[in-house]
Parts: C-alpha cells; structure tokens; sequence
C-alpha cells in the first residue's frame, strides 16, 4: 500500500519476520510439545496398555493358543518355527495399529471439532500442515514407546529368535504410521462423527487384523480372500516384522514392496491430511 | 501521523454464492480502540479471520502492521493476541498449562513464558486457579484466561471477537476493566460486538457493519450525533392506542417511531417533549426520558420497520 513509507514497512517486516522465525522452524515441535504434555494427562492409560496388551496377548495366544497348534503341528508349527514365533512379530505391528486407531481419531475430531484447539494453534504463528506434523511426531513417540515394551516381552517370552529382531520395532512404527496416516486425512474430512469413527474400528481395524496374516499365514486363505492382505499396511508391515523377528524367507524384492508400499500410504495419508488441515482452518 | 495498524480498503469474502463481506474499508491507528459493530452474520467476525491471517480475503486489499496476510501469515500472527468468539483452550491440559503451551508457539523460551503465565494469570485474577482444570472454571473466568492467552506474546494488535457475549454483568464489567488497563497501556484493540454498551465503553471509533458493508463510521458519541438525538422520549398508550396517538404527536422532536409496545420520540429535550404531550391532553401510562445510545443509532441503521 503506498501510503505505508517502504521505511515503516520494512522495521514491521524485520520486527514480525523475527517474531515467526522461530516458528517457521520449529512449529512442528511446539505442536507435539502440546500433544506431548496432553498425553501426559492419560500417561496412566499410554503404560497400562503399553505394558497390559503384550503380557495379555502374548500370554493368552502365543502361549495359550500355540500350545494347542504347536501340539497338533509340531515344535515348528508355521513357517518353521513355533507359533508363538511366529505370532509374535504380527501382534508387534498390530500394537502400532493400536496407538494409531486410537490417536489420529478422536483427538483429530476433537482439535477441529469438539475442543477446536487446532483453530487456536492455527490463531498463533503455527501453520496447519505444523499442526498435522506435530501429531504425528507425538504419535511416533508414543509407538516408539508401545512397540519397544512390546518388543521386550516379546525376549522375556522368548518369542524374537532372530539377531535383528529389534528392526521389528522401526517396521511396526513405520506400519502403524502408514496406517494411521490414512486415517487421520479420513478423519479430517469429518464433520461430525455419527459413528464413523466406531465403524473404522469395527469394519476396517479389526477385519484387517484377522485378514492379514496375523493369526494364520495368507496362503491358508482361499485366494479370493488374499487381496485383503496385500491392500493392508497390516500385512505388508506383519510380513516384514517376520523377516527381522525370526528369518522368515521372503524375496528381497517382496520386502522392498512392503517398504515401499508403507512408505507411499504414509505420505499419501499425511500429505492428504496437511491439505484437509489448511482448507478446514482457512475459513 | 504513524503508520496505520490496519489498512483494509474494499475488503471481500465470497463464499460460493453467498458475500459474507462486501468491501469493507477502514484504517485503525496505534493505541486505538476500534469497534466493528453488528447484527449476527453481519461479517464481523469474518473480517476478524481475515485481519487475524487465517482466513484467505477474496478481494481488496489488506494490510496489518504493514503486511500483506496472504504472505505473510505466520509473522503477522506472531504479533496478534486473539481472543475468538468461542473460547478454545485446551480442555485436556490445566489452567496455567494452557499458557505455557501457547507461548512456545510463538518460540518463546520456556523460562520466559512460565514467568509471564505468571503474570498473566495475576493480571486475569486466575492466580489461585492455576492447577484448576479448565473446565472447573466460570464462563468470566475461562473469557479472562483467553484473554491472557492471547497477550502470551505482548501482541502489538489484540482481536477480540464479541468478548462478553454470555457473560453475567459482574463478569463483563471485570472483563471492561480489564481491556480497559490494556487500552492504557496503548495496547491496539480491535473489538467485534453487538453489545451498545460495550461498543461505547471500549470503542475510541467504530464502523456499524450490516450485511458485509459498513452503513456509518466515526466515535460513539459522533454516530449519536449524526444518527439519533441527544435524548428519547419513550412513551405508552397501550398497544391498541399506540398508532393511533403517534398519528396525533406526528413532528414532534426530531423524529418518531412506532413500536407494536412504545413511542419513541426522538429529541433535544425529552422532558419538552413530554410537556407539550401533556399540553395537548395525551395522558401516557408510562413515560420515560433517557440519553441516546448506541442502540438508536445501530436500529436507525440496521434495524427494520421505522418511520422517518
């Protein structure tokens, strides 16, 4: 505007671009500092469940149900090895679907909607495609967390044989951020939730879960019912948590697609959801 | 004169086939108080987000501080309080948490915004609320820790969109209080209500905005003058005699509007006015003579069935 003098406006361009340098860097951080100190509200929930579900799940089938298909199979149920080897890797990855299903929902419904923080991120000098950054760095943590406890019980159970069995961690973090990706961009087209949210629970989560390999190979499935698995980031991250877990034998060209594939859902779901997140605050 | 805080001139925003804002143009000085005044879905609000950088104008041009805020957004808001018309603190976290969390997103330092939650939650009369859940809080006390949020950054500019809508007068007036010691410490306000009241407590100057476009600008006191008289006389006969009276007391004063319940006359004087009422044999059940507000100029502007 040209009544505004060049020297004027430039001391304000110097005093403002100061104010935001910071942020422009760091936003992301800022915003997964906040999510950071909200997680610690339910940082009872985060450990029982980082800590409850491995001893549960790996207690009730890896011991329970393996001694029932190791008995009738032999000591080297599936995949030659025992099945609890076998299941383990497959609960590690589905332990990161977990911490997904429940974080990129409710707490996304909740900033845009429910207690629309984001608006007020988005009032400061934070950007929106910051705010989605910020959650999924949070997110990340609290996986990196889950799955590591996991992966203990899994060396107190017995059940990672394999000497690179700890890259089963990173896979399942890079599984369960694949996914949650994804659900996060669907999340944020979401004006109200009338139970969609339930509905992914019930007909996306779980049927994935018993579809993917997790319980029984792929193969021992009629073969119009395996595309199931090659669409789900489950199987592609389960397939890989095996290969570091025990040695399972796979192609190396099979474990690049399962990279791949992950890596591609990731950026398509958080790309998506940096776009929803700038039309939804740009009102 | 300094360079102005706000420079809007022919401001717009379209949505699909609905003009929420319809060239909007004013200017605030720094230091002033400036009001933007209006029914609901007048485009009060709308003219905040786009002032506040966060809503993307479809036409005109705008500057804050100077600056462009379709490009420069985040430096911009580094320099903005903003306190939206709905509250929008973190439930999840503690009163005092809701602070420090706000004043990293500005890259403060961290011992330098605990320092100034402080004295924030002084200033907001919070202190002893501090590790109180937000939601524990009175809808004054949650308006006044939006308001110290929003000052986490000692902003040059403060939006504050309808700040006591929903408020109990006790709450409003500490709220008042509040702006008020901000205002003096030359703190640049702008202020979207629909409250007279607060418009003329808290306003230096003010546009009356209607249906996207500004109908009057200038200082209360100067709409007044333009827009309604010094005094109303308000008068009723009873509401099946109302119409009938107001044909007999037609030109009096300086104008006259006819309510389905009242009278109004507008004039200098309002007691005159009632005198010569009196003079002519017209006995109303009740007469009442006040100043003129803020009110009578925003119905006169916006408001509907009047005669003039």
């Amino acid at each position: 505007m040209r009544q505004v003098s060049d020297g004027i406006r430039s001391a304000a361009l110097a005093a403002a671009v100061a104010g935001a340098a910071r942020t422009r860097r760091y936003g992301s951080w800022y915003v997964a500092e906040h999510r950071f100190r909200v997680m610690r509200s339910y940082a009872q929930t985060v450990l029982f469940t980082a800590v409850g579900s491995p001893l549960v799940y790996l207690y009730a089938m890896g011991v329970g149900l393996a001694s029932l298909v190791d008995g009738n199979l032999g000591d080297n149920a599936v995949n030659g090895v025992s099945y609890l080897a076998f299941l383990a890797p497959a609960l590690l990855a589905s332990s990161a679907i977990a911490v997904a299903s429940e974080e990129f929902t409710y707490p996304i419904m909740l900033g845009f909607k429910w207690n629309p923080t984001f608006f007020a991120m988005n009032a400061s000098s934070i950007q929106p495609g910051q705010i989605i950054n910020g959650i999924v760095i949070s997110v990340a943590a609290r996986m990196v967390l889950t799955c590591t406890i996991f992966y203990v019980f899994m060396l107190v159970f017995g059940a990672a044989p394999g000497p690179l069995g700890f890259v089963a961690v990173p896979v399942a973090l890079l599984t369960g951020l694949a996914f949650g990706a994804l659900v996060m961009a669907y999340t944020a087209t979401l004006k109200d939730d009338t139970g969609q949210l339930a509905m992914v629970q019930r007909f996306v989560i779980l049927p994935m879960t018993l579809f993917s390999g997790t319980f029984f190979p792929l193969d021992v499935l009629p073969r119009y019912l395996q595309w199931i698995g090659w669409i789900s980031p489950l199987w592609h991250g389960t397939e890989l948590s095996r290969v570091f877990a025990y040695g399972m034998p796979e192609p190396i060209w099979l474990s690049l697609v399962h990279v791949l594939y992950l890596a591609v859902l990731l950026a398509v779901g958080w790309v998506w959801a940096r776009r929803l997140t700038v039309r939804r605050l740009n009102k | 004169m300094p360079d102005p805080v706000i420079v809007s001139q022919n401001l717009v925003k379209r949505y699909q086939d609905f003009v929420a804002v319809d060239g909007i143009s004013f200017e605030v000085a720094p230091g002033e108080s400036f009001g933007l005044l209006g029914p609901n879905g007048a485009g009060k609000s709308t003219t905040m987000r786009m002032i506040g950088a966060v809503s993307t104008r479809t036409g005109g041009e705008l500057r804050v501080l100077g600056l462009d805020p379709n490009e420069y957004g985040p430096e911009i808001r580094s320099q903005l309080g903003v306190v939206p018309q709905e509250n929008n603190l973190d439930l999840e976290l503690k009163v005092r948490e809701n602070l420090l969390v706000y004043g990293r997103y500005f890259g403060l330092p961290r011992a330098r915004v605990a320092r100034r939650a402080d004295e924030l939650l002084e200033f907001a009369q919070l202190a002893d609320k501090a590790t109180h859940k937000v939601d524990d809080l009175s809808g004054g006390m949650k308006r006044r820790l939006t308001i110290a949020r929003a000052l986490i950054n000692d902003p040059r500019l403060l939006l504050l969109d309808e700040p006591t809508t929903g408020l109990d007068p006790q709450a409003r007036h500490i709220l008042w209080d509040r702006l008020f010691r901000l205002k003096e410490q030359g703190t640049t306000l702008l202020v979207t209500t629909h409250y007279m009241d607060e418009a003329e407590q808290l306003c230096d100057r003010l546009v009356v905005v209607d249906q996207g476009r500004i109908m009057a600008e200038g200082s209360p006191a100067d709409l007044i003058r333009r827009y309604s008289s010094r005094e109303v006389l308000e008068v009723r006969f009873g509401s099946t005699q109302n119409a009938e009276v107001a044909e007999r007391i037609q030109g009096s004063g300086e104008r006259v509007e006819v309510l389905p319940d009242r009278i109004l006359v507008y004039s200098d004087s309002g007691e005159k006015e009632l005198e010569r009422m009196t003079a002519a044999g017209l006995r109303p059940l009740t007469s009442l003579v006040r100043r003129s507000s803020l009110e009578d100029v925003f119905l006169r502007l916006t408001g509907r069935n009047l005669i003039e």
